[in-house]
This record gives structure tokens, C-alpha cells and sequence, in this order.
């Protein structure tokens, strides 16, 4: 079972099985599709109950897709989601309706996302009334939420968006996310576009939110701090394939997948003496219209192999993983699997791994 | 790689002296930067830090005089190499932009017009400020495009700007803005938009140049480590003013501002996890409506009558350092 949650939960509260998406490019006088983008290819995960899943990878991988998907924005090509152990629009499932309840998102652009001829009371007011709340006590909702994300009710409830800071329209963002009180909610790069001293704001603000309410956070974002910051576990994506997945100690300690150590080591160092001096990767990402054969990644990885563009790697338990519930899909990662560096096939779990031999100290 | 302006006696590069600019908008003028002064030393690089709306590309901008005169209000000075160039006429400032300073900033695809193969764009901009003919401007272009490690650039100079994937594209700006040997670099967050792998590339890509060449560059950014990878000496911004200035290890390791603190201990770090963070409390100002004194005073954990009372004066607690709050330490 690749992807499942490490803590072992019963039932996790979100698992995705063979989610799939390909956005048709057309072409052509008859506008038909000449191309297919394979945002998101098949990508097995879940997520435990009260954990924060961080998700990582270069733009286009395919995070937004996800996202998405797993709100019923988009309708998937293939695979399924469950929420609490029932499947999301199929007979005797979760509905689109109660799926939006249990399950919110927020956006990066805390602008584009607020309704500029709402006041902030209506704007967190109207998802409750929409399901049927009665007014006066979706305006005291309102202020109740108001209050919880550190805005004064009562110099917020009547403004306008434009009469607010990207940190504040952030907080009415996730204090309408919070309105149907969801148990999952999905912060797709949430605090990207705020500044640093907001950020940390608003960090703390999910923080606490997560301890009093009990929340499940899928955390999207391309700040690997922040991520490793928030996550107790971690998937890392690239051209629409979950590469790794793990506890974020392993991700960041002991990364198993070539790309996720390059990820990591092209973090700007915060060290005046200890400066970068090689790039971790040449060039840029390939595009996802025409992903590489074998592994995606070969293009670009410096221990690729013949076996790596003959056979794609499955995202399986890492060999010799130090940390439970470890997951790349990489063939360095696999026994037997035909790479120099693999391990040997019944080799014990002290193996070297071969993505942080030669880590930087 | 250099001591700071003025430590060896050597005349700076550039200077920026009391720089006041004000828009005209709707409601009368808004003031956006509020006293600038700095100097730039020969193969020098100094990062200017701050957070949006801090006035870092208007400092950029008004150097290279890019801002409409109808709507601008600017006071001060800025020296180029012996120039004063806010008094400079209107021929001799366009043979500066582009020939002596170059500007790169976040979104390429505004450097080129998409009409055009970026060849070309990069030959009319060389013969533009030298009379060289066509095929040597061309064999400068492809020497350019090696120097920026852009595989194959013959055939990537033919290309038009949309076919070059982002990070590309950015290579190739940068090749633009050295195509007539500027001694000065302006770069106003040339990585901001790209991935974290290509970000790595583009910076040590900088790096390199800047030595090879001998650049001056100023280096816009709002992220601390790209500027500690960049930088020999930080500035940082706050409301229209530099509130402290010094070499890049003194202000990352030792900073003197309350609020350059306050950013230091609000950013998130490789190895923290989940716990509170010691958030600076609200929001920068309003620029239309400045608290008196020290912009921070409203946001600062120390703050005292004296620091609404006046703008702090600038204080050198060591040579080459700087910094604008009330309890900084004298030399
Ligand atoms: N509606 C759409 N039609 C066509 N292509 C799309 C559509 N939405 C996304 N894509 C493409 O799918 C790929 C994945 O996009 P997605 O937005 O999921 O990436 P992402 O990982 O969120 O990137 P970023 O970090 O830039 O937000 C990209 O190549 C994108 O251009
Ligand atoms: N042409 C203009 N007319 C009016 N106001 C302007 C103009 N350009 C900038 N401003 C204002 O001047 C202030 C400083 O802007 P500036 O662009 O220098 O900020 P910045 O530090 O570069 O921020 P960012 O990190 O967001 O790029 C802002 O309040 C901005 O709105
Ligand atoms: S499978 Fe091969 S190409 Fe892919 S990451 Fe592993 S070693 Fe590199
Ligand atoms: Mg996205
Ligand atoms: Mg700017």
C-alpha cells in the first residue's frame, strides 16, 4: 500500500487511489485535441486524520491539479477519493455538497478570491446561509470567526476587500474556509504571496486553528521551510507523479529520490559562509505535454541509468528506510530493481543511501 | 570581495543622496521614499531588502529616471560615475539606460517584444549604443548567449521570446542587459519567479558575471537567503527609508533594527518545526499617512516617546555600518 498514512490510523480521513488528470491542448481548425498535459498521472496517497500533508514540486507538477481534483472542481479522468471511507460521487457515497462542507481550500490570490462588493460579516456569512443558517446566526458565526483569526469584529465585520492588507484579507479567507466547519482544509500556496512578517502571522494563526479544531491541513507550497515547518508528513511531485512520500523527518534527513535532494539543496543557504557554489540541477523542468519515458525524471538526474528510461520506478517502501511509511519512486530505492547503486536483492537495512552519501555537512 | 565605499578612500561608483520621490495620485502626493542615501562601490554588491511597497524598485527606477516627470515629484541626488543624473538631458540619460546601467528585472518576457526573435532585440540594442556592423553585433550576441550558458545559442537567438522556457528567458535578459558592458547592474528580484531550481542557477549565474565582469549591482529582493547568497552588503527598507545597512554577515547574524529583528525572527528557517513564531505584530504602513518618527514605532517591541518624537538620524555603530533607530549603539 503505497502512500498510506505512517501513523496507521484505521480509516484515513482522505485516500486517493489512481487520481488522473489530462488537460486536452487543441489545435487545428476543428479546435481537436492535438496534445494531452498530464497534470496529474495517476497519484496514490492519503491522509490521516489531524496530520498536515505538505506538497512540494516545481510549478506545473501538477500540486493545483490535485487540489482540485480532490475538491470536485475539476472532474478527475480516472481513480477515486474517499472521505471517511466513502467514495465522493458514487452511489452510497459522499456528495459534492457534503464533500464541500467537510472539505475547503484556500487560494494564494487573497484578493481574487473575495467578492469585492461583500462586506467581510457577508462574505464569511454566505456559505452558512447558503446551507441554510438562519441570518442573525451566520452574523454571529461571523463575528465568532472574525475574532478567531485575530481581526477585531468590530472594525472588520463592515469593510470592504480593498479596505484590507493581504495579511488581513488572508484571515478572511480561511475564517469563511472555516464557516461549514470542514475538518479538511486545503492551503494551496495560502501564504505565498503575504510578507514575511505576515506570513509568520498567519502560520501561527493555522497552528493554533489545527490544535483547537481538531483540523487536517494538505499544505501546498514551494517554500520548503514553511512546508517542513508545518508537515508531519510530506509528498513530493514532479511532472504530475508523486515521487516521494514520507514523515518529514525523512523527506528532509534521509531523502530517497534524487529530485527531492535537489529540491532541497537549491534552498538559498541563510549563510553567508556557506554559500551554494554548484547548481544542484541544470536546466529547467521538462514539459509536462511530453513527460521523459522510464522515469520522468532521468532528464535531469545524475545517477540515471539504462534501467532508469527502459522501466518507470513504482512509488514503493524505500530499501532500508530509516523512518516507517517512506515511499519513492526512484530505482536506486528498490532491491534488485537493475541499478548499480540499488540495494542487493534480501540486502539488510543498513545499506547506504545513495541520494545523501556526499551530502553537503 | 570589496571593503565598503569610502573604508579605502575610493571614489563610489554610484551615489544616492537624500532621495525624496513623491507620486501625484487622486488624494494630492504620496510620499514613497522618504530619504534614501547609499553608495556603491566598484565590483560591488548590494542587496536592498525589504517587503512590498517598501520603495525598493522605485529607488531602482528613479536611478534610471524610468518614472513619468509629470507625475513625480524627486528631490535629492544620484551621482553615476562622476554625473549627476537627475540633472542630466534627455539623450545623455537614454545612452546610460541600457548602455552603462542595465536593468534586469522578475518578468523577462517584458525585456523582449514578442514580435521579434531575441536576436535580433539583442543586435539592435548593441548597434544602438556602438556602430558596429550587423555581423559583429551578431557574434557578440552568441558570445553573450555562451557566457550566460545558454546551450546551442545561435539557434536559441533565433528562437522568439515565448519559445524559451523561464528560465531561458531570464538568461536571456541578463545577456541583453550586458550587451553594452554596463559597469552597473539593476536587478529588481530577477529570480523571484522561478522555480527553486532554476532560482539556484540563475543566482550563482549572477554571481559569476558580476565577478567576471567587475559589476556593481544592486540586487532587489524580499528573501533573506537569496540575498545572503547575492549579497556583500544588505540594505534594508522599511516605509521609504533604509533603516539599517552593513555587510551581509553583520546584518544576518547581528542585526541592529528592531524590525530587521523582527523579519530575521519571523522567517521560517530549514529545521524549525511547528512551533509559534515570534510574528512582528500588524502591518506595515500606509505611505499616504506615515506615522510620525520612526515608521516601525507603531509595529516595535522597544518603542518609546523618543521614537515618535523625530525620525531617528542615521548612527555608524562601526565603520561601514548603519542603522536608524534611537537604542542602536554608538561607535
Ligand atoms: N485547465 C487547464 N487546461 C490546460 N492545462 C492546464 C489546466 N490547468 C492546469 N494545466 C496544466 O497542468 C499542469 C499542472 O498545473 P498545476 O496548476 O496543477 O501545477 P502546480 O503544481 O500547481 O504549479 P504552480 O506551482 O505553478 O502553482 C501545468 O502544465 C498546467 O499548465
Ligand atoms: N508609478 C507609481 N505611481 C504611484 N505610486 C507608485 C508608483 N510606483 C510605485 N508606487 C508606490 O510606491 C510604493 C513603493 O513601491 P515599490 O514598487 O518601490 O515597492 P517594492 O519595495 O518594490 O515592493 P514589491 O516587493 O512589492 O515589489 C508603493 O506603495 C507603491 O504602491
Ligand atoms: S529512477 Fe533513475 S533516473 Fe529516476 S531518479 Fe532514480 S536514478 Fe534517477
Ligand atoms: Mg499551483
Ligand atoms: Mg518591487
Amino acid at each position: 500500500m503505497s502512500g498510506a498514512p505512517a501513523s496507521g490510523a484505521a480509516v484515513p480521513l482522505l485516500a486517493v487511489e489512481g487520481l488522473k488528470k489530462h488537460f486536452p491542448i487543441l489545435g487545428g481548425l476543428l479546435r481537436r485535441p492535438v496534445a494531452w498535459v498530464q497534470a496529474v498521472d495517476g497519484i496514490d496517497f492519503a491522509v490521516a486524520p489531524g496530520e498536515t500533508l505538505g506538497v512540494v514540486g516545481e510549478s506545473g507538477c501538477g500540486k493545483s491539479t490535485t487540489a482540485r481534483l480532490l475538491m470536485h472542481l475539476v472532474a478527475p479522468d480516472a481513480g477515486t477519493v474517499r472521505f471517511g471511507g466513502r467514495a465522493i460521487n458514487a452511489p452510497g457515497g459522499i456528495g459534492l455538497s457534503e464533500l464541500r462542507r467537510q472539505m475547503q481550500m484556500v487560494f494564494q490570490d487573497s484578493y481574487a478570491s473575495l467578492n469585492p462588493r461583500l462586506t467581510v460579516a457577508d462574505t464569511i456569512a454566505s456559505a452558512p446561509a447558503g446551507h441554510g443558517m438562519k441570518r442573525a446566526d451566520a452574523q454571529r458565526l461571523a463575528h465568532d470567526l472574525l475574532a478567531r483569526v485575530g481581526l477585531e469584529p468590530a472594525l472588520f465585520l463592515r469593510r470592504y476587500p480593498h479596505e484590507l492588507s493581504g495579511g488581513q484579507r488572508q484571515r478572511v479567507n480561511i475564517a469563511r474556509a472555516l464557516a461549514l466547519s470542514p475538518r479538511l482544509l486545503i492551503l494551496d500556496e495560502a501564504v505565498s504571496a503575504l510578507d514575511k512578517s505576515v506570513e509568520a502571522q498567519v502560520l501561527n494563526l493555522l497552528l493554533d486553528l489545527k490544535d483547537d479544531l481538531g483540523l487536517t491541513y494538505i499544505f501546498i507550497s514551494h517554500d520548503l521551510n514553511v512546508v517542513q515547518f508545518i508537515s508531519d508528513r510530506v509528498m513530493v511531485m514532479y511532472l504530475g507523479r508523486v515521487v516521494e512520500i514520507g514523515p518529514v523527518e525523512a523527506i528532509y534527513a534521509e531523502p530517497a529520490h534524487p529530485y527531492t535532494r535537489a529540491l532541497l539543496d537549491s534552498m538559498p543557504a541563510m549563510d553567508p559562509d556557506r554559500r551554494t557554489t554548484e547548481p544542484p540541477l541544470s536546466g529547467d523542468p521538462p514539459n509536462p505535454i511530453n513527460p521523459p519515458s522510464g522515469c520522468r525524471f532521468r532528464t535531469r538526474c545524475t545517477f540515471a541509468e539504462a534501467v532508469c528510461t527502459a522501466r518507470e520506478p513504482a512509488l514503493d517502501t524505500v530499501a532500508g528506510a530509516k523512518f516507517a511509511g517512506h515511499h519513492a519512486a526512484c530505482h536506486m530505492a528498490r532491491a534488485g530493481s537493475g541499478h548499480s547503486k540499488a540495494p542487493a536483492p534480501g540486502a539488510g537495512g543498513d545499506s547506504a543511501n545513495p541520494v545523501t552519501a556526499g551530502a553537503r555537512p | 570581495m570589496t571593503d565598503a565605499p569610502g573604508a579605502n578612500g575610493a571614489e563610489p561608483l554610484l551615489a544616492v543622496e537624500g532621495l525624496h520621490v513623491a507620486f501625484h495620485g487622486p488624494d494630492g502626493a504620496v510620499e514613497v521614499l522618504n530619504g534614501v542615501d547609499f553608495a556603491l562601490a566598484r565590483g560591488e554588491v548590494l542587496c536592498l531588502l525589504g517587503e512590498s511597497g517598501s520603495g525598493k524598485s522605485v529607488t531602482l527606477r528613479t536611478i534610471l529616471r524610468l518614472h513619468n516627470p509629470k507625475r513625480t515629484r524627486v528631490s535629492g541626488a544620484v551621482r553615476f560615475a562622476g554625473q549627476d543624473v537627475l540633472g542630466l538631458g534627455e539623450r545623455a540619460m537614454s545612452q546610460l539606460r541600457g548602455g552603462d546601467i542595465a536593468l534586469i528585472f522578475q518578468e523577462p518576457a517584458t525585456a523582449f517584444d514578442p514580435v521579434y526573435s531575441v536576436g535580433r532585440q539583442i543586435v539592435e540594442t548593441i548597434r544602438r549604443h556602438k556602430s558596429v556592423s550587423e555581423a559583429a553585433a551578431w557574434a557578440r550576441a552568441v558570445e553573450l548567449f555562451q557566457r550566460v550558458q545558454i546551450p546551442s545559442p545561435e539557434r536559441r537567438l533565433r528562437a522568439y521570446p515565448h519559445e524559451l522556457s523561464g528560465g531561458m528567458r531570464q538568461r536571456a535578459m541578463i545577456a541583453l542587459a550586458l550587451s553594452c558592458n554596463p559597469s552597473l547592474l539593476l536587478a529588481d528580484e530577477p529570480t523571484t519567479a522561478l522555480d527553486a531550481t532554476v532560482q539556484i542557477q540563475i543566482l550563482l549565474l549572477l554571481r559569476r558575471l558580476q565577478q567576471e565582469y567587475g559589476l556593481s549591482v544592486i540586487f532587489v529582493s524580499h528573501d533573506i537567503g537569496v540575498a545572503t547568497e547575492i549579497a556583500d552588503r544588505i540594505a534594508v527598507m522599511y516605509a521609504g527609508r533604509i533603516v539599517e545597512m552593513g555587510p551581509v554577515r553583520e546584518v544576518i547574524r547581528a542585526p541592529l533594527h528592531p524590525y530587521t529583528q523582527g523579519l530575521l525572527g519571523s522567517t521560517v528557517r530549514k529545521g524549525m518545526r511547528a512551533r509559534r513564531l515570534n510574528a512582528i505584530p500588524g502591518a506595515p504602513p500606509n505611505l499616504a499617512a506615515l506615522p510620525p518618527g520612526c515608521s516601525f514605532a507603531p509595529r516595535c517591541p522597544h518603542a518609546e516617546p523618543r521614537c515618535t518624537a523625530a525620525v531617528p538620524e542615521p548612527i555608524a555603530p562601526a565603520p561601514g555600518q548603519l542603522v536608524r533607530c534611537i537604542r542602536a549603539p554608538l561607535a
